[in-house]
């Protein structure tokens, strides 16, 4: 099913990566490293779906964060990254995806290598750990990506 | 309902005129796998066909798979992340091939991968030219990170279907998920239409 997403915040993270954060009032909630798919709709009705990260913990609120990067031949990606504005409405589907995701019960140790936006999904297993983890340092998360586009002003 | 979004108005070409709904086109060939590559060396490669108990039907080696016809079919290939890659070129021997004179009571097959990847798939979906078991990709030898040597090919389906690695296929009475359609995606997955997700129609 297909919700109304609004947007509340913007952050660059990088000259070509953006966080977007979507408020979803009926929104299910979700498990880090999972997925949504966002729906864009033209004014004369043409629309455009892309699937993207969640970038956040889990969380109670009603909201969620994607980070994008901008491709630059890309048809939904520059206007998600320069365009989108506060208050401006979106739909979306999800969360999807069970496979590839960290759940706070495991505890097992974990290592997280990815290049470019795929940092996406991880930052969100990362915000989670770090969630479970309030008060205790921990420096073991050394998240990779390719060398202009490295995601990390947000930790 | 719809709600439009401020200042977008996307590029919908006359291109994707002939992609199903929601794909975009690609020419390169994405690698997406939910585990590590295997690598099966070709001398200990098999494939099998079994019946609902397990019992062998079907065996073949690498030699005596190569022995087969074979077939070089030209196809559209869906992604379920949404690219599609237009008119790549296979050699593969058909479904048609390994399931002639195999006799079973059953409607559904699940294949086997190396690698423990299952995926569901209607037996009438195999038959009739739809589908290969196919090891050469664009005149070479298929990659092992495109299912090498050897991988399933369901061009009418979500690619998710086309099991790379394949080592066989087990017949079922009823229909059961398979590794990614019990994660969420659809139990068939006809890309025309749009059958993404459990829940679409």
């Amino acid at each position: 099913m297909w919700r109304v997403g609004t947007v509340v915040a913007l952050r660059d993270e990088t000259s070509t990566a953006r966080t977007i954060t979507l408020e979803v009032p009926d929104w299910p909630g979700h498990v880090a490293g999972q997925h949504v798919d966002l729906r864009l709709t033209a004014p004369d009705g043409y629309s455009a779906v892309r699937s993207y990260s969640i970038a956040s913990a889990p969380s109670l609120q009603p909201q969620f964060e994607v980070t994008v990067e901008r491709m630059p031949d890309g048809e939904v990606s520059p206007y998600l990254t320069q365009v989108i504005a506060p208050g401006d409405q979106l739909e979306v589907r999800g969360p999807i995806g069970g496979w590839f995701v960290w759940r706070s019960e495991q505890t097992e140790p974990v290592q997280l290598i990815a290049g470019g936006s795929g940092i996406v999904p991880l930052m969100a297993m990362i915000r989670a750990r770090f969630r479970r983890k309030t008060g205790r340092n921990s420096g073991s998360y050394i998240p990779f990506g390719m060398a202009n586009r490295f995601f990390t002003k947000t930790n | 309902m719809s709600v439009i979004s401020r200042g977008f108005s996307g590029r919908g070409n006359a291109a994707t005129a002939n992609l199903p709904p929601g794909q975009y086109l690609t020419t390169d060939f994405p690698v997406l796998s939910a585990g590590p590559t295997p690598h099966i060396p070709l001398d200990r490669w098999e494939f099998t066909i079994r019946d609902e108990k397990n019992a062998l039907l079907r065996r073949w080696d690498w030699k005596s798979f190569r022995e087969l016809p074979t077939e070089s079919p030209t196809v559209d290939l869906h992604c379920v992340t949404r690219w599609s890659k237009l008119g790549t070129s296979w050699d593969g021997v058909s479904l048609d091939t390994l399931l002639s004179d195999v006799h079973a009571d059953a409607s559904y097959v699940m294949a086997h991968s190396y690698g423990d990847y299952t995926t569901n798939i209607p037996l009438h979906d195999l038959k009739n030219r739809k589908a290969w078991i196919a090891f050469r990709f664009d005149g070479k030898d298929l990659e092992p990170e495109h299912g090498g040597p050897a991988r399933l090919l369901v061009p009418h389906l979500y690619l998710w279907k086309s099991a790379k690695w394949v080592r066989g296929l087990q017949f079922m009475r009823e229909d059961k998920p398979g590794f990614w359609e019990g994660l969420g995606y659809h139990i068939y997955g006809d890309p025309w239409r749009e059958q993404r997700y459990s829940g679409d129609q």
